[in-house]
């Protein structure tokens, strides 16, 4: 499947299917579908090596929107599905688009899997923190006490912080950020589709219907630079007005805190222990009041893909002989005896 | 002094049973029997029997592993009905097994585990060698243990490792007994011990002990020779289900030239395909051990929607949990093979034991209408021609397609008369690349008039980008489909087209051309059946058998066949699923006969069964 020679002029229009969009009008995810689209045309890559691979609610379906190849399939196993697909055809580009319930709920243990693995794959999960495609109950990341259709008097699970959680399943490149911010939304692909492994990204989005104004704390032009904290790769973490807070790390504290002046922490991604993102990944909780956006860890280890295929090519590489001579030798291999 | 010379009886079949410890050795001794028993000619027959516990209490019923070989010097079809000599290793080995002895058959036992203990133990209040309770038995105490340590007293390796080896010691004397030629025996400790050259030497030691043993000791008078069977010519090697079963996955991806994908979770007993195709990435095969059986089938399925064979392998549960996404590949129409090497259940059941009771989850186990092809291999190298059947419809036809092994043929083992490859049949896949309607669209669910298969059109082909899904689609464009008239259309749709699957007829054996009754089975049964209509008809009885490798579709001509006989008597180790399907697709009031016990019909049972069916209709 090679890449044309000559350099490929893709636009986003090129990226739109002939489908009609679906969401419900004011959704998040139509400026995340807007956002995906208008950014492909720089991966430089022809679109018939892109694939979308999603699993079941309203982000899943992402695929049937986009111009390229896309499989919708069942609820929670995108990552799986999508992870025999990469394994064994590393020339693809392959995106997965989930949902809070999709990855977190009845999917947790394929994203874990998948990460830990490394697997080539950049997974974009849309957290609405609400189940919008069966009409409104809580998902894993509703806040404790979330009243919905399912949960009268107020859920009693805590949620998951998805960050935390990739962290802790060995993720490599992990990020956050916000359906609305296009400029930031696309320079996390960017650096998503750059990594070489899995990358988690986790997008912020508005679901309108059923859960509407979840983010408006760190999305309000009023309230936003108080609560956001926009990581910068080598720059000191500090936000609100004049820099006026810092993320610091108080001498004895196993953590990272937020506090008006002192000396805040240079952000680096790069660091090997996952420690540091990890406690960055915790300055958020469900409350928003102090909520970092921007990649969080961004290290190198070889992925599923190169390591599976390195063992193929081992393998073929002291073959020797055509495929059906192998077989014939596999066949006759071991204790045989004839009979004349 | 030269030994004394031995009488020499010529034997047509044996079935020996060779039972201990799970940690006695048991297995790998019967597959060293088997094998130098190969090598001689006799046709064989295996069946092996453990418990799921890898390491039960040593000493205790629940801990007995046994292995039974069965060798002949004609065509045999099952492991034998019942032993005629069982080598007990301890008490419990014979507690467990005495009672499937005919009255005659030999016992060797190792006397040295007859301690108050281990006799205690197993509950035998008294010591079963002296208080004349094997009277009907031809007993022969062995101080196995102690030989053996004896005869390896000079090497100075430790008494544990030396005590491990009397099953060297036990197969050197049935080697001897049985007239087997042992060098491929030798050479196999020297690959298996190879970096403890001390343990190759001790067990070699062991087995040369056992076998001058017998040559010397005036307990045995008697050496037997069995003479080869008349086999077709040819080159053979002794294969179990499992093994051929993954030989025919690797055939598959030769003869496709596609790359072969399995993900598969462990699980008993069809964890061993995984572990083989492991050793085969020189042919393009991946494996992957997933997180969970759904993983195992999603990878493979993204495989395949990729362009690879896909494949899974599992046993009952891991199909149970994978039934959402067996209906997505059938929505996708995507090539998958889905091999469930059946176990008895429900639930986790009897992991080690055998059952034919996920036929009726194959057919129907999935939500809305979920047709796919079925079919079952009928003898452990016939898993080989199985899994390359099964990949020819997946293939062909686009289609998820359910393999259904069974713990008895995937353990078993019998000579296999070794295909050529290029006899094999040829398996190669067109990808689609160009578009296939008239305006230079691509039309994803357009299908071949022939096969009324769609397109496979994988990633990396330009032009042809579109999305699927397990969202109804319309007719031909795969588009979201919402409508009726559709959704009628593609659930025919769906099921007619597996009814189109092109399978073999099924074929009748009765020589008589006379018989009146037919017996009908599938999958492994096929051995014992096999073996009680030859009975029959050498008592000068007629039936006729024919046996079902296609469950879904069946052949063509079934229906014909079964109209022919007054009586169809359909033998299943379940409560009789494919009786149902027969009785409520032929209207043929079909008699069922159902065993459900783990084990495997031996070939008296079914005799004695259709005997009477015979005679008294």
């Amino acid at each position: 499947m090679a890449s044309p020679a000559i350099p490929l002029k893709l636009t986003m229009k090129d990226f739109k299917s002939d489908q009609e969009v679906r969401w419900c009008p004011g959704c998040g995810d139509y400026a995340i579908l807007a956002a995906v689209q208008s950014f492909m045309p720089e991966l430089g890559i022809p679109r018939e090596n892109i694939v979308f691979v999603s699993g079941i609610g309203c982000s899943s379906r992402f695929p049937y929107y986009m111009n390229t190849y896309g499989l919708h399939s069942i609820h929670g196993r995108a990552p799986a599905i999508a992870t025999g697909l990469s394994a064994s055809r590393p020339d693809l580009s392959v995106w997965v688009v989930t949902g809070d319930g999709d990855a977190l709920s009845i999917g947790g243990n394929h994203l874990i899997h998948a990460l830990r693995r490394n697997v080539n794959l950049k997974i974009l999960l849309f957290n609405n923190r609400i189940y919008g495609l069966t009409k409104g109950q809580y998902s894993p990341t509703s806040e404790l006490g979330k009243i919905t259709k399912s949960t009268p008097a107020g859920s009693a699970d805590s949620p998951f912080n998805p960050l935390s959680l990739a962290l802790g399943a060995e993720a490599t490149f992990v990020a956050r950020t916000i359906d609305s911010d296009r400029k930031h939304l696309q320079s996390v692909l960017r650096a998503a589709a750059e990594h070489e492994g899995s990358a988690f990204v986790e997008i912020y989005q508005n679901c309108n219907i059923f859960n509407d104004g979840a983010f408006d704390l760190i999305k309000d032009a009023e309230s936003r630079d108080a609560h956001l904290i926009r990581l910068e790769q080598g720059r000191p973490i500090t936000f609100g007005a004049d820099d006026r807070f810092s993320v610091v790390h108080p001498e004895g504290s196993f953590g990272l805190q937020v506090q008006e002046g002192g000396a805040a922490i240079v952000h680096d991604a790069t660091v090997d222990d996952p420690a540091y993102a990890f406690a960055l990944s915790r300055l958020s909780g469900s409350d928003l009041s102090t909520t970092p956006i921007g990649v969080f860890r961004n290290v190198r280890r070889p992925s599923y893909d190169e390591l599976v295929r390195k063992q193929l090519l081992d393998a073929q590489a002291q073959a020797t002989g055509t495929p059906e001579e192998m077989l014939n030798d596999l066949l006759n291999s071991g204790d045989t005896w004839t009979i004349p | 002094m030269a030994p004394p010379a031995k009488r020499v009886e010529q034997l047509d079949r044996v079935v020996i049973r060779f039972a201990g410890d799970s940690g006695d050795g048991m297995q790998l001794t019967g597959d060293r029997f088997t094998s130098e028993t190969a090598q001689l000619g006799n046709d064989i027959s295996t069946l092996p029997n453990f418990p799921a516990e890898i390491r039960a209490p040593a000493g205790t019923l629940p801990g007995v592993s046994s292995f039974q070989v069965h060798f002949a010097d004609y065509d045999i079809l099952t492991p034998g009905d019942a032993p005629n000599v069982l080598v007990a290793m301890n008490p419990a080995a014979l507690k467990a097994n005495v009672s499937d002895l005919p009255p005659g058959a030999d016992i060797i036992v190792n006397t040295d585990e007859f301690t108050k203990r281990s006799l205690a133990k197993v509950g035998y209040p008294a010591d079963p060698l002296h208080d004349g309770s094997l009277a009907e038995y031809s007993v022969h105490p062995v101080a196995l243990t102690s030989m053996t340590v004896g005869a390896l007293a000079g090497l100075g390796i430790a008494k544990k490792d030396a005590e491990r080896a009397k099953n060297m010691f036990a197969l050197g004397l049935l080697s001897w007994m049985y007239s087997r030629p042992f060098a491929s025996t030798l050479r196999f400790l020297e690959r298996k011990f190879a970096k403890r050259p001390e343990l190759v030497e001790a067990n070699k030691t062991a087995f040369q002990a056992g076998w001058n043993y017998g040559e010397t000791t005036e307990a045995f008078s008697v050496r037997y020779e069995i003479k080869p069977a008349k086999m077709r010519p040819g080159t053979y090697r002794n294969i179990t289900g499992n093994q051929a079963l993954s030989l025919g996955l690797v055939a598959a991806a030769v003869r496709s030239g596609l790359p072969l994908f399995l993900g598969a979770y462990p699980i008993t007993p069809a964890s061993d395909i995984l572990h083989e195709l492991s050793k085969h990435k020189r042919f393009g095969v991946t494996t992957m051990q997933a997180e969970d059986e759904i993983a195992a089938i999603g990878a493979a399925l993204g495989a395949s929607y990729g362009g690879a064979l896909g494949v899974t392998t599992t046993s009952g549960p891991g199909v149970a949990l994978k039934g959402e996404t067996i209906s997505l590949a059938i929505a996708l129409e995507l090539p998958l093979v889905v091999v469930d090497v059946q176990r008895a259940g429900p639930s986790t059941g009897m992991p080690t034991k055998t059952e034919q009771a996920d036929l009726n989850m194959a057919l129907y186990g999935r939500h809305g209408e979920a047709p796919l092809a079925v079919i079952a291999p009928r003898s452990p190298s016939d898993c080989f021609h199985a899994a390359l059947e099964a990949a020819r419809i997946a293939l062909t036809y686009r289609t998820p397609v359910i393999l259904l092994s069974d713990n008895y043929v995937a353990n078993g083992s019998e000579p296999w008369l070794l295909p050529s490859v290029d006899e094999l049949p040829d398996l190669s896949v067109e990808f689609t690349t160009a578009p296939n309607a008239e305006d230079g669209k691509f039309l994803p669910y357009l299908r071949d008039p022939e096969t009324m298969a769609r397109p496979w059109a994988v990633p990396g082909t330009p032009g042809l980008e579109h999305r699927i899904g397990g969202l109804e689609k319309a007719d031909k464009t795969g588009d979201i489909s919402y409508d009726p008239d559709n959704h009628e259309f593609m659930v025919r749709t769906r099921a007619a087209r597996i009814e189109a699957i092109q399978v073999p007829d099924v074929d009748v054996e009765d020589p008589s051309e006379a018989a009146r009754v037919l017996v009908l089975g599938w999958g492994s049964t096929y051995g014992p059946i096999g073996a009680a209509c030859r009975a029959l008809r050498q008592r000068g009885l007629t039936i006729a058998q024919a046996h079902l490798r296609h469950l879904s579709p069946l052949p063509a001509n079934l229906g014909e066949v079964l109209s022919g006989y007054d009586r169809v008597v359909i033998p299943e180790m379940n409560l009789g699923q494919l009786a149902h399907v027969i009785r409520a697709r032929y209207l043929i009031d079909a008699v069922p006969f159902n065993q459900v016990s783990g084990l495997p019909f031996t070939a008296a049972t079914l005799e004695n069964m259709l005997e009477d069916v015979v005679k008294n209709g």
